[in-house]
């Protein structure tokens, strides 16, 4: 519905289970004439991606969607598409790799490719879904970097909740049509993809163009500014719209609370029942729930974690031999100011594995009773 | 039982169906005209995984007054609906039940005769035969997911009819929607139960 709103002009994609149903309803909206896009067949999804960084060059508004083994079987695109500068959009259904096999969600599936140069955004709902697909254009479009809006497979993907559907109107208001910033066939064709030397060079005309290094600084650079970009588009989304997202994260009853419990995804939602569950028991606690994960919002996250003395941070994925993704990068970020509360990181809910509010309650009044530092990721619930 | 809009009580509902009964779509009806009948936060959901027809499969739908912030399966149920009764032999329907439930069947049998030894509610309402009769037969299949909204209206009373057709009539086209309400019309009038059940009210 979101690439519909979107009036996207191309789309490729290959079903994989949770994300299916969307590229199922997106032909059903192109075949009955109501959504005017190509619709292209592929065999796979390297593909699908393929397909995708090939309209977006010639200037096509363009969309995908994948899950899991689709997404790592696009990895080499990926860089191709971020490298390239392409404000492509994808949906990506959230779901865990194989082996063994799963079809059911964490987030191992989007983590494996948080170095590729995309930004992520990560959905604590189906409307949330909805909206960050059409800001995610608007974004993309400004930085040139392409965007995967994320949300748990099955979890959210096969869960039906209301969710407020924008007229045609105010959408094409906020979002206008895609121009491109450059013509590759125009009245002056250009080459896009000349072997990049590791020294900048001159060009036909003389001109020094920047080396391999130099673009990538640039890419750097860009995504070093897009968190501004993000909330900007989404305060901009909010005074039409009436939802705003003008963070990068989200933040509840993080006032004067010593405990904070960190999250992802729709895991925020049950995260804000287990801060109510401990605090009718007497302690302070909060929730920050990541919405930006790439570009990583460290300088908001010091900012909202300043006042904790401890952090119970929950990751649905693991970087193995080490511990859960957003743990190392919230890490990272504190170091930087300096701060030094208490951590624990609880792996929680791979494989689909439900991880309900009182499963975070639990984690978190075991580590308050622990005080103190905790050695390596603890698995939650697991007991074989 | 009054609601106000900081009542943050949710009632979870699980179907209990074979593959190709329905359950899943009655699951989001259900849903649906919950949100018609004004309640604020409202969810349907199939169990996740893999199903196939004919095997016992399971759906979900939870209302409350206000959003709704909870995401994970439903352990135990204040409202069970099976399509099957021959399912209360296979799956551990009651398991899922909660102690002052109300359970839902799809039966000939007077409402009596199950979990007497038990203090829930039942109800009981023919929707096979309602169904038959009034010809709500795809392929020589009988539909009744549709019919056995009306016995959670009735049974219940935590959604309305008025509400139920809108969410009915949404779903189809309008001659199917006239054979799928008027199926849960004559299942809600046809509805027994043991006793009258209201929605426990529980401390926060």
């Amino acid at each position: 519905m979101g690439a519909k709103l979107s009036r996207v002009q191309v789309i490729a994609a290959y079903p994989i289970t949770p994300q299916s149903k969307i590229p199922e309803t997106l032909v059903k909206y192109v075949e009955s004439g109501e959504l005017g896009a190509e619709f292209i067949r592929v065999e796979s999804e390297h593909s699908a991606l393929t397909v995708c960084i090939s309209a977006s060059t010639v200037g096509a508004r363009v969309f995908t969607a994948t899950s899991a083994n689709g997404l790592a079987y696009m990895h080499e695109q990926l860089h191709w598409a971020a490298g390239a500068r392409l404000p492509i959009v994808m949906a990506l259904a959230n779901r865990g790799l194989g082996a063994p096999w799963t079809i059911f969600n964490d987030m191992q599936d989007s983590i494996s490719q948080r170095d590729t140069g995309w930004m992520q955004i990560y959905c604590r709902d189906n409307q949330e879904i909805l909206d960050s697909i059409l800001m995610g254009y608007k974004i993309s479009e400004q930085v040139h970097v392409p965007m995967m809006v994320c949300f748990d497979g099955f979890v959210l993907s096969h869960t039906v909740m209301p969710v407020e559907i924008p007229e045609q109107e105010q959408v094409d208001a906020f979002l206008p049509p895609y121009v491109p910033h450059l013509q590759v066939d125009g009245p002056e064709p250009i080459n896009i993809n000349p072997v990049m030397l590791a020294e900048p060079r001159a060009n036909a005309q003389g001109v020094a163009c920047p080396s391999y290094m130099g673009f990538r600084m640039r890419l750097q650079e860009t995504l070093e500014k897009a968190g501004e970009v993000i909330a900007k588009v989404g305060g901009e989304f909010g005074k039409i719209f009436g939802r705003s997202y003008d963070c990068l994260l989200w933040e509840y009853k993080t006032e004067e609370a010593d405990t904070i419990l960190l999250t992802m995804g729709s895991l925020t939602n049950e995260a804000s029942l287990a801060v109510d569950m401990l605090r009718e028991k007497g302690h302070k606690t909060g929730v920050v729930g990541l919405r930006v994960f790439r570009p990583f919002p460290a300088q908001q996250l010091r900012q909202a974690l300043s006042g904790a003395k401890q952090v119970v941070i929950f990751d649905k994925n693991i970087s193995y031999g080490n511990e859960g993704a957003t743990c190392t990068e919230t890490k990272a970020a504190l170091f930087e100011g300096g701060l030094r509360p208490s951590i624990a990181n609880y792996i929680v809910g791979l494989g689909g594995k439900p991880v309900a509010a009182s499963d975070l309650e639990g984690a978190t009044l075991e580590f308050l009773g622990m005080k103190g530092r905790v050695n390596g990721p603890q698995w939650l619930g697991i007991s074989v | 039982m009054v609601l106000n809009d900081k009542d943050q009580t949710i009632i979870n509902v699980t179907w209990h169906g074979r593959g190709g009964q329905g359950a899943v779509t009655a699951a989001m009806i259900l849903a649906e005209a919950a949100y018609i009948d004004g309640y604020r936060g409202v969810t349907a959901a199939p169990f996740f995984g893999v199903e196939r027809r004919g095997a016992p499969i399971t759906a979900t739908t939870r209302f409350s007054r206000t959003p709704i912030r909870t995401l994970t399966p439903t352990a135990k149920a204040e409202v069970v609906v099976v399509l099957d009764e021959r399912l209360m032999q296979v799956v551990d329907v009651l398991g899922g039940l909660k102690a002052d439930g109300l359970l839902i069947l799809n039966s000939s049998n007077p409402p009596e005769k199950f979990c007497a030894d038990r203090d829930i509610a039942v109800a009981t309402s023919d929707a096979n035969s309602i169904a038959e009769e009034i010809g709500l037969v795809v392929a020589g299949t009988v539909l009744i997911n549709t019919s056995l909204l009306g016995a959670f209206s009735k049974a219940s009373g935590l959604v309305s009819m008025e509400s139920l057709e809108k969410a009915i009539r949404k779903n189809f086209n309008p001659k199917a929607a006239q054979l799928n309400f008027r199926g849960a019309q004559l299942t809600y009038e046809a509805t027994r139960t043991n006793r009258v059940w209201h929605l426990p009210v529980r401390q926060n």
